[in-house]
């Protein structure tokens, strides 16, 4: 099997964004690969590791997006690549799908591509599906799990978690799947790999290396980010001498308030 | 003069912080409540190659260098001392007494389990009338044609119940006119017969881990296990220490850093007379004595670590680190306390059990007077570290990771 | 003349998403801006009922694209269905409500036109024939405006709950147009459903109860015997906790939220998962037990419109978001505020 995973950097969670001078800052919090990245990381090695094959990883940013590779590395993938270029930046989804999709087709006769289900930064969501239609792959999104997966069949098949449960669905390959939380559990980088990481050569494909000769401009801009407007809330606590005072109360209020 | 951590550095500091972080943070306060040691945690360890981060490959190791090794034990330490515990008597002690001193059967026989985590290692030489002591041990090893003859108890000693190999120090001459000459050095089985073991409870600290004694009556070790030669067993000992000390310091490093992130979430949250207690420049002072310290105390320990990777004798820098370190930890847990207020002095918050961890550290692998006395031994000219036969092997990328 | 606003009409089972109308509703804010009527979209197999359904909520048009092979939702099939009637007709704007379905079907669709997609959105305005739309980045720790300039259509996935849900009128009328459609063969099959997770969709819910790892801290609890391990045993007491919860939820017919430690620490599956990486809600009543309030968890919930917080610890962070709060014990809180809301509401 040749497996494609596509991964992003983006600012650890735990990160206090704002917004300075119309840029996002998250002060000095750690960039990582986007967490959920690390499950189709380690969809990938769970697939290579019953069905053999070779991983490769990449990544579309500027160049202190090989962090994240590393980070794939480290977990065990074979290869990476840093998809990077001048050209790109301001890219919206539609360009860096196109982008993407370049990339992979440089790749090797691949079988099958994982996603995360969005990047916790701009929670677009949209990208896994974008290459799909570009490469003319069929697209399965926000699986939870894959039941089967048969090379030689060339056939797979998933659980997809959809807003009404979940949903169980075949497809052939090669394919491009988006995958959730709790579809794994993912690794830690191990010791030998976190070495092979450190002193991994990340090649570096630019626009000229894809082909591509003219980069698309993007559909979208973005005119404006903003810190959502801060809503003042004044904690009512509720107290009383004995549990059942107290729910007596919150429930008048409750009430009172017309949320119920 | 690179202050930089090399990639490799970082991606393990988060590595092992993901691991305490995820897996035993959630369940520390329990395990700390029932006075015993998360059943998980050793095979974890090993499963993650932790317990062999700084042994060479070949040697069953992860080849990576001494820095490592202080930055997992910071990691490990952030989250509970009795983590880092396991990587001072198994890694510090034991497997680095091996590594330096063992012939190379004697790294294949037994340094090789240790290292892959199939083994976990101890030291036993504290006894039940001697701590600062130690040359004045009473244990004794008897040759009786090819094999001793064990006699002895250990003390205090750190995954007592847990080991299966422990750098073990006997007499092997009485004690005479200069009472550390008589001692050796032996890799002790725990599965011979003759050695029973147990668990101490109702400690301070370290609930969380395994602390307990060993007892050994006419256990009978080959000759082989013998480690160094005979006589030599208090240079080992007290080579030994400089690997775990450093352990210990870099350990306390992460505990004063816990109590940092502990003490900044806390008083930002808390509120007194209409403002978070952040703002109040006495709990401003002790976080800045905090901060101080732990700048101070990891610049110490990373320091001892950069000389071990140079092969260079670290004894006194080591001892400094951690003595600094540990003093500070302690300090810092106290203070930590005292910003959480009343709620500190509950096991609500993990700063208490920070405090009750750090208390060890400046009792344990040579107390805080110890290190004090090595100091002035130092400044004073009283003190000469004499060359020793083998010293810890300096860091070689190269060598270490052949074989992988 | 064709319409300029398009409107998806999203369904599941037979029957519209109620964000479905919150989006017909979108678009019909916009007519004045466009000088223009509505055109909903169905799509699928006998899906006539949610087409009439469409006009009661406000379509002047709607597009009907029924044929078998349409029955199960396939984002390759309907994106082709889709594509066709887009360069036909040649819209401004496309409004989708956004599900689990649509944020796939606006990538494809967008894909194949060249066009820009804003996932997620919050809120629109218009500014010189563009949609200036708002929407939540870095879980909604921050908001972005996105506009589409040139391409066209703009196409935006809505975020349920951010709209305002219309009342149907029947009296309304609009025309009902059969789309002529040609339909390639579905490339991959849907096999089947397992039952829901989540029960009441956290998306959709008008009131959420979330359980955190507090749920697990009730020491008066004995776990039953034959539970040996500890990992057991915290997992039945939070299993036990979580009950309370859930009792509190089906009072009020609300949806049963968690935190990402309780998912993590195994009490709960993560389809109930609230904040970053979880599921991102709006309620009008957000109910947060033994939960402390971590960064992660207030991306996922801080828009809810009143929040309840309870918890024994009077500094969480959770309590500067709420509107009401109880520091105690939610063993003994839960329970009565079950009855005393039970009481209430008369069941």
């Amino acid at each position: 099997m040749n497996i494609v995973v596509c991964v992003k950097q983006a600012p650890d969670t735990a990160a206090t964004v704002t917004v300075q001078d119309g840029k996002v800052s998250w002060g000095d919090a750690p960039l990582v690969l986007n967490p959920w990245d690390e499950y189709a990381v380690e969809q990938a090695l769970l697939t290579k590791e019953e069905h053999g094959g070779k991983i490769t990883a990449i990544s579309l940013g500027p160049e202190d997006a090989k962090e994240a590779l590393k980070t794939a590395l480290a977990m065990g993938v074979d290869e990476a690549i840093l998809v990077s270029d001048p050209a790109f930046a301001g890219a919206d989804t539609l360009v860096a799908s196109k982008v993407l999709a370049a990339a992979i087709s440089k790749v090797e006769a691949v079988d099958l591509i994982f996603f995360g289900r969005s990047a916790v930064d701009s929670d677009s969501g949209v990208l896994g599906a974008q290459v799909a239609r570009r490469l003319g792959w069929p697209s399965l999104s926000l699986v939870a799990a894959v039941n089967n997966l048969s090379p030689e069949g060339g056939t797979i098949e998933v659980e997809r978690m959809i807003d009404e449960g979940r949903q169980i669905v075949k497809g052939s390959l090669p394919v491009v799947v988006s995958v959730v939380k709790g579809i794994n559990e993912p690794r830690y980088p191990s010791f030998m790999g976190i070495r092979k990481a450190s002193r991994a050569e990340i090649p570096l494909w630019t626009a000229v290396d894809l082909g591509l000769t003219a980069v698309p401009s993007p559909a979208m801009t973005w005119p404006e980010i903003f810190a959502p407007l801060k809503i003042e809330t004044k904690c009512e606590f509720i107290e009383g001498e004995t549990p059942v005072v107290i729910a007596e109360k919150l429930a008048d209020r409750l009430m009172e308030e017309k949320v119920i | 003069m690179d202050f930089n951590l090399s990639s490799e550095h970082k991606m393990v500091q988060r590595m092992v912080r993901d691991f305490a972080q995820k897996e035993v943070a959630p369940v520390i306060k329990e395990w700390d409540r029932k006075q015993d040691m998360a059943p998980f945690v050793l095979p974890r360890m090993a499963e993650l190659g932790i317990l062999g981060v700084c042994i060479p490959v070949r040697y069953g190791g992860q080849g990576m260098d001494y820095i490592t090794l202080g930055l997992v034990c910071e990691e490990l330490e952030a989250i509970d001392s009795t983590l880092r515990v396991v990587m001072s008597v198994h890694m510090g002690l034991c497997c680095l007494g091996i590594f330096q001193l063992g012939t190379e059967e004697q790294k294949h026989e037994h340094l090789i389990p240790l290292a892959r985590g199939e083994k976990i290692g101890a030291y036993g030489l504290t006894e039940p009338g001697v701590g600062s002591d130690p040359a004045n041990i009473s244990s004794t090893a008897r040759l009786e044609r090819d094999e001793y003859i064990i006699n002895g108890e250990k003390m205090w000693i750190s995954l007592a119940t847990k080991a299966h190999t422990v750098l073990w120090f006997a007499r092997t001459a009485p004690k005479g006119e200069i009472p550390h000459e008589g001692i050796t050095a032996f890799i002790l089985d725990t599965s011979l017969a003759g050695v029973t073991r147990g668990d101490i409870h109702g400690k301070l600290g370290v609930r969380a881990g395994s602390t307990g004694w060993i007892n050994c009556q006419d256990v009978r070790l080959p000759m082989g296990n013998r480690l160094g030669e005979e006589g030599e067993g208090f240079k080992i000992a007290m080579s030994c220490l400089d690997n775990g000390r450093y352990t210990v310091g870099s350990g306390a490093v992460g505990l004063i850093r816990a109590c940092i992130e502990a003490s900044v979430s806390y008083a930002n949250e808390r509120h007194a007379f209409g403002r978070p207690i952040s703002r109040f420049q006495l709990i401003q002072q002790k976080i800045a004595k905090m901060a101080q310290s732990y700048e101070a105390a990891r610049l110490l320990n990373l320091q001892a670590g950069w000389m071990k990777n140079q092969g260079l004798r670290n004894t006194k820098e080591t001892s400094l680190a951690k003595w600094f370190a540990t003093d500070a930890s302690f300090a810092a847990a106290s203070e930590a306390i005292q910003v959480h207020g009343a709620y500190g002095y509950s096991d609500e918050y993990d700063v208490e059990r920070f405090l009750r961890n750090a208390r060890g550290g400046i009792i344990y692998e040579g107390s805080s007077e110890i290190q004090t006395l090595i100091q002035a031994g130092y400044a004073l000219g009283l003190r000469d570290d004499s060359p020793l036969r083998c010293e810890l092997p300096g860091y070689d990328p190269d060598d270490w990771q052949t074989g992988a | 003349m064709a319409n300029k606003i398009f409107v998806y009409i999203d369904h599941f089972g037979g029957r519209a998403l109620p964000v479905s109308w919150e989006a017909v509703s979108a678009a019909v804010s916009l007519k004045t801006s466009y000088s223009s009527g509505v055109t909903a979209v169905v799509s699928g197999y006998e899906v006539g009922a949610i087409a009439e359904e469409a006009v009661s909520y406000g379509a002047d048009e709607v597009f009907v694209a029924n044929h078998e092979k349409l029955k199960e939702f396939r984002p390759e099939v309907y994106t082709s269905v889709l594509v066709k009637l887009m360069k036909d007709s040649v819209p401004e704007v496309f409004l989708m409500p956004n599900t689990s379905r649509t944020r796939e079907l606006a990538a494809m669709v967008a894909v194949d036109l060249e066009t820009g997609i804003s996932p997620d959105v919050v809120a629109i305005d218009v500014v010189d024939g563009s949609i200036h739309a708002t929407r939540p980045i870095y879980a909604g720790k921050l908001l972005t405006k996105v506009v589409c300039a040139i391409a066209r259509p703009q196409i935006l996935t809505l975020r349920s709950r951010a709209f305002k849900k219309p009342e149907p009128d029947t009296s309304l009328s609009g025309e009902i147009i059969q789309a002529d459609v040609e339909v390639e063969d579905p490339v991959t099959e849907v096999l089947g459903y397992k039952e829901s997770e989540a029960g009441v969709s956290l998306t959709d819910a008008g009131i959420i109860v979330s359980g955190g790892r507090g749920v697990s801290n009730n020491p008066s609890l004995t776990p039953i015997a034959d539970i040996t391990d500890e990992k057991g045993k915290e997992i039945w007491r939070a299993q036990q906790g979580f009950q309370l919860v859930r009792k509190l939820a089906e009072v009020l017919g609300a949806a049963m939220g968690a935190s990402r430690a309780a998912v993590d620490a195994g009490y709960i599956p993560y389809a109930h998962q609230v904040g970053q990486t979880g599921k991102v809600v709006s309620p009008d009543l957000y109910i947060a037990c033994g939960i402390s309030g971590a960064i992660q968890h207030l991306a996922g919930m801080r828009t809810s419109k009143m929040i309840v917080a309870i918890n024994k610890d009077a500094d969480a962070p959770i309590f500067q978001v709420a509107r009401f709060g109880v520091v105690g014990d939610l063993f003994n809180i839960l329970p009565a505020l079950t009855e005393a809301l039970k009481k209430r509401l008369g069941k």
